[in-house]
């Protein structure tokens, strides 16, 4: 396994790990062009653009674009989030040159007015699939409430009525706005020749204008609020919870994971034990994610609606247990060995690697081997995870609540 | 190489060497599915599985999850027509540990009546959590109309039957179902063959067979079924009759839904999708029961438009019975050759793959013999299965606000 770096003369980051055993390569552009990025006019315009990298370039159709994608067998698909979008690709070995030549164009595209008005389309019913799908939005809902006036609180998808009113105008300057080489990061991992991983980069990207790459951090003054809206199509009540956790710079976060963990964990937790295990709720969660400059601890619950309150009870008994008392040296041991397998499990697949290697640098400038972050959870002490309960409390949370219910009675 | 062995209970063992992995995953299909349920007990699989996870052997359900934990085992359940499926992945030198665990699941599970009412409550969240999924729900429908009964039963049961099922019911349905006859333990990763074979032989050799009836089928009537639901879009669920994986004609009938979805330049993504932007999911897709195929299709769009949506999915689908081009066929193949490549970087898969190719044909094709079966694929055979077996007689589900118009004649 080796890791090797190259940045092109107008600042595009080119980074691998290199697996000469691997069977396949990914490849994949991170670009930082995120929801956070949106002025409100441009709600959702990230996560368009996105679709619309797929419609066609001056040299390509739509439909060479896909038929080009699928000659190469290639697994490929793209996302929006928060702070990125993510293109990408995994393919034979052989076809590694093909799919950054693709790529590459993709990144230039036509943004033609007419394919922009059928896209759109497509935008308003991924909106309307979304709003007839659990959580009901409730995710988004919560983060806006929980960021309040912060870049973070900044919807993914926007809404109907900002997408119905964007231009394609908007979204171009958008485009040269976000999409210049300093903002882009290409990496790739598996079976990698990196110098015609250059080369092709340099004969695509080379001439992608350096722009500024800059964006604007604040620190987050996140909000304690409690909102129930009232859905009367769902069978089931919703809650999503959302309280402050490291940031994605902040050495703490191995830490945080470690607790979400032992509290959280989809199995073998507190919260599993206490709802899950019981029957009392269908899912019950907690996870921790994180930004360039936040970080959020995300409880999850969704149940019968009649035991929404008594759900929402146990888990602030629960939270307000490990503030008082803290977890176990049993506990993390466990915990930490779940992570550690996990970690090894996702790096089998090239693909697994792209989004951790490709992720780190665009977020942090940073090469993390698989080994360096098995030993970051295994050295995690129980002093450190005190300090992220002390620093970041479970309970002081922004909490929404979707579903039949009109009144959800708060924990007391 | 794929080694295999069939013990004297009728336990099959298949495996499959991976040694550039560090992990090793396992696949245990045991021949509990719900087609064994009697209709007024239907989840009665799910819930037996439920509680055959609350404790088995020496370890309670708590020491049960906490020693898998420790051991790093990402494992996971479901519950299919004709199995109950065990999947499990870990560290390679954890291997036999895991396997150790499961063992006792399937042969000394305490199903706990004092935790009954607790399982009752988790099916019960579940068939709920179907209720506010609508693409889930549509197709799921589906499935229980297109197949016989009870090929097509939906593995939650309903509110009344979970309701019925008594903790004997549970300790009956273990004791006829879960047998070594009809099980099949797939293992992919790194292992070592022989010590693998006499664990497994020391775990599971002495396990007392017992013989299996298969159910008796009926057929639903009524092709065209509206389901009024208070959404945003109309779910739109199409199928027709393929033919089963053991069949010689299995891979010109995939692969002719291959063309139809899979890739971005598929038929179905590049009609409904691309041109006419009329919605953001759509697919088909091909599943195999032992003895019968089917081909399900399914798009979601706003109930203003799902009419043509309806109208340009069949079209499509009668389009297909004419036939497909050479170019379509070769994209489809790289695609398919890159997935099967790309399976020797996942052990669960492979675990996965080879436990399900024993159990429809009693054996497991390597790599190499997919490889080659995809390269003999030409379009003049998929053509020759398509004129003989064009997409018709379509069962159609939609679930909304509004009936859609189903053309005559089609269905």
């Amino acid at each position: 396994m080796e890791f090797l770096k190259h940045t092109l003369p107008n600042g595009l980051q080119i980074v691998a790990e290199c697996n000469g055993q691997a069977w396949s390569t990914a490849v994949g552009f991170f670009v930082r062009a995120g929801a956070r990025d949106e002025s409100e006019e441009l709600a959702g315009v990230s996560h368009f653009l996105e679709h619309m990298m797929f419609k066609g370039t001056p040299s390509r159709s739509a439909d060479d674009v896909n038929r080009a994608f699928d000659e190469v067998g290639a697994s490929y698909n793209a996302f929006t989030s928060e702070e990125h979008t993510v293109y990408y690709a995994a393919v034979l070995p052989e076809y590694q040159l093909r799919a950054i030549d693709l790529l590459g164009d993709i990144l230039r595209p036509s943004l033609r007015g007419e394919d922009f008005d059928v896209e759109k389309q497509v935008i308003l019913e991924e909106i309307r699939m979304y709003e007839d799908q659990p959580p009901f939005g409730a995710d988004e809902k919560c983060r806006a409430l929980h960021f309040g006036g912060h870049p973070l609180a900044h919807s993914v998808l926007g809404t109907a009525e900002r997408i119905s009113a964007l231009s394609v105008d908007a979204m171009r300057a958008y485009f040269r706005q976000r999409y210049s080489a300093r903002n882009v990061v290409l990496a790739a991992s598996g079976r990698v020749d990196f110098d015609g991983l250059v080369a092709a980069a340099d004969r695509i990207c080379g001439s992608w204008e350096p722009g500024s790459g800059d964006r604007q951090l604040a620190p987050a003054a996140p909000a304690s609020q409690f909102h129930v809206v009232r859905r009367d199509s769902a069978t089931q009540e919703y809650l999503v919870q959302l309280a402050p956790g490291p940031s994605a710079n902040d050495d703490d976060r191995y830490a945080a994971k470690l607790l979400a963990t032992i509290v959280g964990d989809e199995t073998g937790s507190r919260i599993f034990w206490e709802l899950i295990d019981t029957g009392v709720a269908e899912q019950a969660s907690l996870g921790h994610f994180e930004y360039d400059d936040a970080g959020i601890f995300m409880t999850y619950l969704s149940c019968e609606p009649g035991q929404t309150a008594s759900n929402l009870q146990r888990l602030d008994d629960l939270f307000a247990k490990v503030q008082q008392e803290g977890i176990s040296a049993a506990e993390l041991a466990q915990a930490s060995n779940k992570v550690c397998s996990r970690i090894v499990l996702a790096s089998e697949r090239p693909k697994g690697r792209l989004f951790v290697v490709g992720g780190d640098w665009v977020q942090r400038g940073e090469y993390r081997s698989v080994r360096d972050d098995l030993d970051a959870v295994g050295q995690v002490t129980l002093e450190q995870i005190e300090a992220v309960i002390r620093k970041y409390p479970l309970r002081l949370s922004t909490t929404i609540a979707i579903g039949p219910l009109e009144k959800v009675d708060r924990p007391h | 190489m794929i080694q295999s062995h069939i013990f004297d209970n009728g336990l099959v063992l298949v495996a499959e060497p991976m040694d550039w992995l560090e992990s090793a995953a396992f696949t245990i299909l045991v021949p509990a599915g719900c087609i064994h349920e009697s209709p007024d007990r239907g989840g009665l699989s799910g819930f037996t599985c439920e509680m055959a996870l609350r404790g088995a052997g020496p370890r309670d359900s708590r020491q049960f999850i906490n020693d898998l934990d420790c051991l790093g085992v990402e494992r996971s359940e479901s519950v299919g027509e004709s199995h109950t499926r065990f999947g499990a992945a870990t560290l390679a030198g954890n291997l036999h540990e895991a396997l150790g665990i499961f063992a006792d699941v399937l042969r000394r599970a305490h199903l706990p009546a004092a935790q009954l009412e607790a399982g009752r409550q988790v099916m019960y969240q579940e068939l709920r959590s179907v209720e506010d999924e609508p693409a889930q729900k549509v197709m799921l429908e589906l499935r229980r109309r297109h197949y016989p009964d009870p090929w097509g039963r939906p593995s939650q049961g309903d509110a009344a039957s979970l309701q019925a099922i008594s903790l004997e019911d549970i300790r009956n349905h273990f004791q006829r179902v879960y047998r070594p006859t009809g099980t099949i333990l797939g293992v992919a990763g790194r292992f070592h063959w022989e010590s693998l074979k006499d664990h497994v032989g020391n775990l599971l050799g002495d396990w007392q067979p017992s013989e299996a009836v298969d159910p008796a089928e009926s057929h639903h009537p009524a092709p065209y079924q509206h389901l009024g639901y208070d959404s945003n879009q109309t779910q739109i669920g199409v199928a027709y009759a393929s033919v089963p994986y053991r069949s010689e004609d299995y891979f010109p009938a995939w692969g002719a839904v291959g063309i139809l979805s899979g890739g971005m330049s598929a038929r179905l993504f590049t009609e409904v999708r691309e041109r006419r932007g009329l919605c953001y999911s759509v697919y088909a897709t091909h599943h195999t029961l032992p003895h019968l195929g089917g081909v399900f299709c399914y798009a979601g769009t706003s109930a203003e438009r799902a009419q043509e949506t309806l109208d340009v999915l069949l079209a499509e689908l009668q389009r297909l019975g004419e036939g497909i081009e050479e170019h379509e066929l070769e994209r489809l193949k790289a695609r398919i050759k890159s997935a099967l490549i790309m399976q020797q970087e996942s052990s669960s898969a492979r675990s996965g793959s080879i436990a399900r190719d024993w159990h429809h044909l009693g054996r497991a094709r390597t790599l190499a013999e997919l490889d080659a079966l995809v390269d003999g694929l030409t379009s003049e055979r998929i053509n020759a299965y398509l004129a003989a077996n064009p997409p018709r007689r379509f069962t159609i589900v939609t679930l909304g606000r509004k009936e859609l118009e189903v053309p005559l004649g089609v269905s």
